[in-house]
């Protein structure tokens, strides 16, 4: 049977069966459970690769759900009223990026997590959160988006507080799950607004009849409100550092994707439903929140004694140059394309640089954690004698994130600062201000944790972990060597997608 | 206005809820918030999809030639009971397993993680 | 509990069991479904833990999750059978067979032998959330014991 059509549902319901299945299997036998979990792993990238492939050449994919054939998008009458998955350049953008991460995650995991400390669960859950995050990436349909971002919410914080056994990950747990389901509640008051308003739910079909109306523009207002609360930028960052920061280090990395499918959600909401309308003031917003996340993020950096959390900010912190790069692209894009295009794709680039810098670091942490038993700063110390490779791997990461050239970082902030530069030199001198403080605020994290006389000695890092962190480094290294490659043919497709491609995206479900 | 009524009445229970989140600092009551918000979500998607003297939403049933009150609102208000049960359900056990290492549910004793 | 509540628990436990499964059975032709029957039985299930105490279900515990994870896989696999046209493409409807009778046009009571692949799809729901919210019951009920690694 040809699977090629279906590449991209199979890529949403493989993870979901697989994260159903997998407690059966290692309730069977503990190698049932790896193996399945290999196999799906393995299926699920093919495919979400196979859809890229076929978007990067082919143009946008449409797959209508309980159709008689793919491609019937519209009931008789010319409206759309089945379920729809649509991926343009950007969808698949981010698809790839959270297919790099789970991989890597799982592999983390393999040994990191022990069976007693519900290796098995931790492993469903990242399955479904890998689900959830394929399915709000690939959707066209925004009950459909708010589902999945649902299911990534409750994936999320299962992963955060899974380890009962402790309290400070239940009460990181707790935070976050207020925050994403008044994040999501607010997602849904929108889509109400927009329904009763349009009597539809495709996004495709809403965007062609949104005029910017007063229930328009409160729908967008609660939109953006609750993805930036899922999101993690400033007045609503409490819980991302809480849940970066005590989550076990294979379920942070999918966080930190989940964010970056979140900000997808942003982006398409900006771009393709309410591209119709152009509203300065919302670019403005972006680009002020941004800014303010990445520099109040750094401030609190430095004040962090605890490796975990200290690396949080950092992360934080990232989402603001993301949103800085977008909000600057989103400002200027109309009026100056030439450059807001630089600044969507350095913010959209950044996506994909720091998912492999932070993940890195992240990794770090955790086996750190796993070798030293504890992550506070004043107490660690002397462990690159024992975990060698960490040590370097963390030292990677750090220069990447803070934008040390040849490494990856150092790419897509250049493109956000040459282009902020543009719009007001008052963005670019805060941002660069940010990556000073945490390039002193990592060497101060890798002078504390690794440098110094050795310890009482540690386990040195298994193999599989070393693998993990392996993978990110290579992605930080290839990505900073040749960024002009993969701007070329994975970034400028994903933010033509966003800036030119709304026609496209409507015709492709509309019809021409 | 009185058309609106019900809207109205919805955001009320949102608001309820916004407040609830804000002021209060037992854990209990910050689902008890969330549920508040949640509720009030669901009855303004079952309040927009009612029609003026429609019928049931059941194409076999319905007798020709009356309009039906909109099933769509309906599938999703369902949806998201669904989706807002496995949310309370979850908040529930953290509330749980956060009392039993505690022994309190006041917010500001519980909360060990600052800065 | 008191022998008056273990005798109405008693009485009142078919009831509730055969109503859950009425709405699971005709959730394609009536309001309800999978989710509803299931949250009726689930509650027949706090009903037992209320009337017998939590050791009567927590050698179940194992059980449910099992069946919780079968209901998911099930539910999933229904919608790739449809995969010969698209993901929950309904192949079963109108061809003969279980749930294959077609549903004749105009105002009718309703066929209970219709609807292809819904009604199956009610029932990997209904199983899902019968073991799944069973699952929350007794772990709520359990809740104060041992640590439940």
């Amino acid at each position: 049977m040809n699977l090629a059509p279906h590449a991209s549902i199979l890529a949403i319901a493989v993870p979901l069966l697989g994260g159903f299945a997998l407690p059966l299997w290692a309730k069977l036998h503990r190698r049932l459970g790896e193996l399945w979990l290999f196999l799906v792993g393995a299926f699920t990238a093919a495919m979400v690769v196979l859809l890229a492939v076929q978007v990067f050449t082919g143009g946008i994919q449409v797959y209508t759900l309980g159709a008689s054939s793919p491609g019937e998008t519209l009931a008789p009458g010319g409206f759309p009223i089945r379920i729809m998955l649509v991926v343009d350049g950007m969808g698949a953008f981010t698809a790839l990026i959270s297919v790099l991460v789970a991989l890597v995650s799982f592999l983390y995991a393999w040994r990191f997590l022990t069976e007693d400390h519900g290796k098995t669960l931790a492993l469903t859950l990242g399955l479904l959160l890998w689900a959830g995050m394929l399915g709000m990436v690939l959707t066209g349909d925004l009950f459909n988006f708010f589902v999945f971002f649902e299911v990534t919410s409750i994936a999320a914080c299962g992963l955060i507080g899974y380890r009962t056994w402790e309290a400070r990950g239940v009460e990181a747990a707790f935070k976050t799950m207020v925050m994403y389901t008044v994040g999501g509640l607010l997602v849904l008051l929108a889509i109400a607004v927009l329904y009763g308003e349009h009597g539809a739910l495709n996004l495709a079909y809403l965007s062609s009849r949104i005029q910017g109306s007063l229930p328009d523009r409160i729908a967008l207002g609660l939109l953006l409100g609750g993805l930036l609360m899922k999101v993690g930028a400033v007045p609503a960052h409490m819980w991302a550092p809480d849940a970066y920061g005590e989550a076990p280090a294979q379920a942070v990395i999918l966080l930190v994707a989940n964010t970056q499918a979140s900000l997808y959600g942003l982006l398409r909401i900006l771009f393709t439903l309410f591209g119709g309308i152009t509203d300065p003031v919302v670019g403005w917003l972006v680009t002020g929140l941004g800014t303010v996340t990445l520099v109040v993020a750094a401030l609190m950096a430095v004040i962090q004694t605890d490796l975990g959390r200290l690396v949080a900010y950092g992360a934080v912190s990232q989402i603001g140059y993301m949103l800085l790069g977008v909000g600057v692209g989103f400002t200027v894009i109309r009026a100056r394309p030439e450059y807001g295009l630089v600044a969507m794709q350095g913010g959209i680039f950044h996506m994909l640089n720091d998912a492999a810098a932070i993940g890195l670091l992240f990794l770090c942490v955790g086996a750190v954690e796993r070798a030293a038993g504890a992550r506070d700063l004043r107490g660690l110390g002397g462990l690159s004698h024992d975990l060698k490779w960490t040590a370097g791997f963390f030292l990677l990461g750090a220069l990447a994130l803070a934008g040390i050239p040849p490494l990856n970082g150092f790419a897509s902030k250049f493109m956000i600062y040459e282009s902020s530069f543009r719009l007001s030199p008052i963005l670019t001198a805060l941002a660069t201000l940010a990556s000073i403080l945490l390039l002193a605020v990592f060497i101060r994290a890798f002078q504390g944790a690794f440098l110094g006389p050795r310890g009482k000695p540690s386990e040195p890092e298994p193999f599989g972990m070393v693998l993990a962190m392996g993978v990110l480094a290579l992605a930080v290294l290839a990505l900073g060597l040749a960024p002009d490659f993969f701007v070329r043919h994975l970034v400028a497709p994903a933010a033509e997608a966003l800036w030119q491609g709304r026609d496209l995206y409507l015709a492709a479900v509309l019809g021409g | 206005m009185t058309g609106n009524l019900p809207f109205v009445v919805c955001m009320v229970f949102v608001a309820l809820g916004l407040w609830t989140l804000l002021a209060k600092r037992n854990l209990i009551k910050l689902v008890i918030g969330l549920t508040l918000i949640e509720n009030g979500v669901n009855l303004f998607l079952v309040a927009l999809g009612y029609v003026q003297g429609g019928a049931v939403p059941i194409y076999t049933y319905a007798p020709p030639g009356v309009r039906m009150v909109l099933p769509t609102p309906q599938a999703l208000t369902l949806t998201s009971i669904v989706i807002g049960l496995a949310t309370t359900a979850l908040a529930l056990a953290f509330v749980v397993v956060i009392w039993r290492h505690r022994g309190t549910l006041d917010a500001r004793k519980v909360r060990e993680l600052r800065g | 509990m008191s022998v008056v509540v273990r005798t109405i628990a008693r009485i009142l436990l078919p009831i509730v069991f055969a109503f859950g499964g009425y709405v699971i059975m005709h959730g394609h032709l009536t309001p309800g479904g999978g989710f509803q029957g299931g949250a009726v039985v689930a509650s027949a299930l706090a009903l037992v833990l209320v009337a017998f105490g939590e050791a009567s279900l927590k050698k179940y515990k194992d059980l449910l999750s099992a069946l919780e994870s079968l209901g998911g896989v099930a539910f999933v696999v229904l919608g790739l059978i449809g995969i010969p046209f698209t993901f929950f493409a309904n192949v079963l409807a109108g061809v003969g067979g279980l749930f294959g009778q077609s549903v004749p046009p105009g105002p009718n009571p309703g066929y209970l032998n219709t609807a292809g692949t819904l009604p199956l799809m009610n029932w990997a729901v209904g199983l899902k959330v019968i073991a799944g919210l069973g699952s929350v019951v007794v772990l709520f009920g359990l809740f104060g014991g041992e640590d439940d690694r």
